[in-house]
């Protein structure tokens, strides 16, 4: 579905990404793991076009999207999700799933002043739409609260099921755990899981071992912008390569 | 569901309706006229400016600049070119929206203090330019402006500007609130809390920008026309760098994110001068701190009051 290859970014001196390539099935989850400073954040950018690539390509089904911004990679399946936090916080939840199912709704600018009745249908079809997405987190209740005052946990759901209203065969997740307690950890992998059984590829970035081992199809441990090793869970937990650069010589569950 | 929901008129509207028809009983001659044809002309600008300040998140300094030109256009080409005033003020539009479209491109690249300087650059530039343009514009002095016509029918009565401005007031906020209350309102606001946001579900952020300023900027050159057909005489004085930092501080008075702020504050800043000429000298002085006084105790703006209203009797009931 993606191919990645050789990328590279360099900032000044540092060369962030270094020639990396990978590979992603459709309908797998492809997680992408390193220490702190590997570069994962600084390849998803690449790959979504907020950062120009230096070398390399990036092929959606076959198709160059190298570059390619990221407001354009909406209409070509391709969404994705922030490290921080990307939530309007003055809109209230509900507002902001709409905001993702924008793309379909009419924003001719005659039909918008006068109130045309396609808008009236519009907000009324995808209004619940957005009320069965909430649903689906839980969080229906919350629909009409301004999303500042919502917690931290709710809004990083909010921010992934915000990308899912774009349609998106392929979505980035980067870092969606990051700062969650355990319970709400796990409730961020059953709806991955459920995007899964959608058939929305997924490319995970995270910190969170057991939620990656758990979640991931295929893994690809980056190191200094560099690709350290690649395979099933199962083969990144015995690569002493891995062990040493990223999990520590102790053992980890 | 009945008419008024079906077009989206709210509750507010019709109070506003019915202010503007309550009014001109309590004015008693000319000059009331004309100063309150001047503020809603004033509040119709601040509607547009909101927009593109209060909800899409952009300033420009540069308002009060583009109202002035939009009226030169339109007084020049009915003065110099014989045009008649509808089809001078349509012809003033267009050229005003592609002026604003080309100038957006780069302009709206820019944010914050830099986007301030930028439009207040420009704004200084367009009144140089109406000041030094003597052949076109008259320079300083300024140019008389034939009276406004629609089809024959010549606006010449206080009264009947005044019916025209409220009418037109009406308009813009019906369809600000039209606008606000559609997915491209919901966009603009987007861009104003997230850019990265509104950027990762697929919208052309600068696209946006582009299409708001242009609103903004034609709803101002509809009133800076109206306003120079209404006065009859039109001077770089419209254009310059106090007028639109006076459309910024109505719409900031008022209320950001508001669309009754804008009118609120559009009224409030044309009548208070009037109200405070009694104080001759120390004029200046008490507008200067009722401003500062205000922005201390409501710095949400004057419409925030009637938050509090409401949310009293939401607690009584």
């Amino acid at each position: 579905m993606l191919k990645v290859s050789n990328l590279t970014k360099r900032f000044g001196g540092v060369t962030a990404v270094d020639d990396l390539s990978f590979h992603v099935k459709k309908g797998t989850v492809h997680s992408i793991i390193g220490p702190n400073g590997a570069g994962k954040t600084t390849l998803v950018n690449m790959i979504t076009g907020v950062y120009t690539c230096d070398e390399g390509s990036v092929f959606l089904d076959g198709a160059d999207i190298t570059n390619t911004a990221t407001d354009q990679l909406v209409y070509r399946g391709v969404c994705r999700t922030f490290q921080h936090l990307e939530i309007c916080g003055n809109m209230t939840a509900l507002e902001n799933i709409l905001l993702g199912f924008d793309r379909y709704m009419s924003k001719n600018l005659l039909h918008t002043c006068f109130r045309s009745k396609k808008i009236i249908i519009d907000e009324k079809r995808y209004t619940d739409r957005a009320m069965h997405l909430l649903k689906l987190i839980g969080i229906d209740r919350y629909a009409h609260t301004d999303a500042k005052n919502l917690s931290y946990g709710i809004l990083k759901k909010l921010e992934i099921i915000r990308a899912l209203a774009t349609s998106p065969e392929l979505i980035l997740l980067d870092e969606p755990v990051a700062g969650l307690n355990p319970s709400e950890t796990a409730e961020v992998a059953e709806l991955i899981n459920i995007l899964t059984n959608d058939e929305v590829t997924i490319i995970l970035v995270e910190h969170d071992m057991k939620m990656v081992m758990q979640l991931s199809d295929q893994i690809t441990v980056v190191n200094f912008g560099k690709k350290l090793a690649e395979g099933e869970p199962k083969d990144i937990i015995e690569n002493p390569e891995v062990v040493k650069a990223y999990l520590g010589s102790g053992s980890f569950e | 569901m009945n008419f008024l929901q079906r077009y989206n008129i709210k509750n507010s509207l019709l109070i506003l309706a019915l202010i503007l028809t309550i009014v001109p009983f309590l004015m008693s001659n000319d000059f009331y006229y004309e100063i309150a044809i001047i503020a809603l002309l004033n509040a119709i600008i601040c509607l547009g400016l909101n927009l593109l300040m209060g909800y899409a998140g952009q300033i420009s300094l540069a308002h009060g600049a583009f109202a002035g030109l939009g009226g030169y256009i339109s007084a020049v080409l009915v003065a110099n070119y014989g045009f008649s005033p509808l089809i001078s003020m349509v012809s003033a539009i267009v050229f005003m929206a592609i002026f604003a479209f080309v100038l957006s491109k780069p302009i709206l690249k820019l944010n914050g203090h830099y986007l301030a300087m930028a439009t207040l650059g420009v704004g200084v530039i367009i009144n140089i330019i109406l000041n030094s343009e003597e052949e076109l514009t008259g320079g300083s002095d300024g140019m008389s402006v034939d009276p406004f016509a629609i089809f024959g029918f010549v606006f010449t009565q206080s009264w009947q500007w005044y019916i025209l401005a409220s009418i037109l007031l009406l308009f813009f906020v019906w369809v600000m609130e039209n606008i606000i209350d559609s997915p491209m309102g919901r966009i603009l606001r987007s861009i104003h809390d997230s850019p990265k946001a509104s950027g990762s579900v697929g919208v052309d952020i600068s696209y946006y920008k582009s299409l708001v300023f242009v609103i903004s900027v034609v709803i101002a050159t509809i009133a800076g026309s109206l306003y120079a057909f209404f006065s009859g005489f039109i001077s770089p004085q419209e254009a310059s760098f106090n007028h639109s930092i006076e459309l910024v501080v109505m719409v900031v008075l008022g209320g950001m994110g508001r669309i009754y702020g804008s009118i609120i504050g559009a009224v409030v800043l044309t009548t208070l001068p009037q109200v405070l000429t009694s104080f001759e000298d120390y004029q200046t002085l008490i507008y200067g701190a009722i401003i500062i006084i205000v922005m201390i105790f409501m710095p949400k703006g004057i419409v925030s009051i009637f938050d509090q209203f409401r949310s009293a009797n939401a607690k009584s009931k």
